[in-house]
């Protein structure tokens, strides 16, 4: 079974995430901001990592740019999960080492998809 | 709620069958109250069943041709069944080219609804081009329906569209933002030809092909509408070319024969001395 960690502030969004990651076999944890999420990938690296962009006290783009630099960062895959749906901030992502990115908002479809996309399923 | 009578429902599975060769089984009825509410509406019509029931009182060819149009399904995604893209882009334009060298490649969508399979393909030669493959290809993207053509013709995709089957990067390279849309670049475009084109009637005047995709069309037609729609197709195949059906599908019922190629399904190559011979 693989592993997905939920990083986002709203409960809501990561509630509804889990349930559709649960029905894509994948075991899910929790994070509420970029550094709760940086310490559990420091425990352990989970297999995929599905990433807000604004959250308190570490955004989503920080926490990918310092995952990368860990001793095992880049196994992870990286799929963006937010509002921010132009050009610029897709780009960002995927210089920082993102794999994938999802405009919110999104269905089980799209994340689905999204997840095939990045070799996941 | 209204629901269509009968004999409503025969006239109008009738109609869409004599102009589309689709057939629409009882058990999905209800597709005519749900898609042809909007023109009920658009025209002034109480409800469905009047709508129906005028047009074929009057035999309004003008109501009759929009009901059976917003029937025809448009489903569709960008890399709708990845592995044939792989398959095109990998094993399809190698084998044409080597057999036909700096001879121009002609592709046919047959059925291509919004666009996004022949713009799919139009973005897999840009990637090939921008890797240094360069391949004289031409795509022909056919629909029955003006409708939806003009969809595929405006390159316009909503947030939803663009996130199914669609990698992120392929976006970014290949897409602008368009108020709350996204739309194709002119160079993907560019690449692609799109006509108005009845599978009913003979294919002939699109030329002939190398490559023809007609996936998850002929599976709404009867057998005898099938087979003869795929001889017509093979009729405007290359002796080399390849057939791309839907993973699900196969070229039963067609008189020319067609061969899978190789262990993916939906893929077909013409079954002739040529190929055999190679």
């Amino acid at each position: 079974m693989k592993s997905c960690l939920v990083v986002d502030d709203s409960r809501v969004i990561r509630k509804v995430a889990k349930r559709i990651l649960e029905d894509l076999a994948f075991a899910t944890s929790e994070a509420g901001d970029g550094l709760e999420a940086l310490t559990a990938c420091r425990k352990q690296m989970p297999d995929a990592v599905l990433l807000d962009w604004n959250m308190p006290v570490m955004s989503g783009i920080e926490f990918v740019r310092q995952l990368r630099r860990e001793p095992g960062g880049e196994k992870p895959v990286v799929v963006f999960c937010t509002t921010e749906n132009d050009i610029d901030h897709i780009s960002e992502a995927t210089r920082a080492g993102a794999d994938e990115y999802i405009m919110k908002p999104f269905d089980g479809q799209i994340l689905q998809s999204k997840f095939a996309e990045a070799g996941l399923i | 709620m209204s629901v269509l009578t009968h004999a409503d429902f025969i006239y109008v599975a009738r109609e869409l069958q004599a102009r589309s060769g689709i057939v629409l089984p009882p058990e999905r009825a209800h597709l005519i109250e749900t898609r042809a509410g909007a023109i009920a509406r658009r025209e002034g019509f109480l409800s469905v069943q009047e709508l129906i029931t005028t047009a074929r009182a009057r035999r309004d060819e003008r109501l009759i041709t929009a009901i059976a149009d917003t029937l025809i399904s448009n489903d569709t995604q960008f890399f709708r069944d990845r592995e044939h893209f792989d398959f095109f882009r990998s094993v399809i334009t190698a084998d044409l080219a080597a057999r036909r060298p700096g001879a121009r490649i002609r592709i046919w969508c047959a059925g291509c609804a919004s666009g996004q399979e022949p713009y799919s393909l139009a973005m897999l030669l840009e990637e090939m081009k921008n890797e240094g493959r360069l391949l004289d290809c031409e795509i022909i993207a056919t629909d029955i329906s003006p409708r939806i053509l003009e969809k595929a013709r405006a390159g316009l995709y909503s947030q939803f569209e663009v996130q199914r089957g669609l990698p992120i990067n392929y976006l970014v390279r290949h897409f602008e933002k368009f108020g709350d849309q996204w739309r194709i670049s002119d160079r993907v475009r560019a690449r692609v030809n799109l006509k108005a084109h009845n599978l009913l009637s003979d294919p002939a005047p699109l030329g002939q092909f190398d490559i023809v995709f007609c996936r998850n069309v002929l599976d709404n037609f009867d057998d005898d509408t099938r087979g003869a729609t795929l001889d017509r197709i093979g009729g405007v195949m290359s002796s080399d070319g390849y057939l791309v059906l839907g993973e699900a599908e196969n070229p039963a019922g067609a008189m020319t024969p067609f061969m899978q190629a190789g262990a993916r399904p939906g893929i077909f190559t013409r079954a002739t001395a040529a190929r055999r011979a190679a």
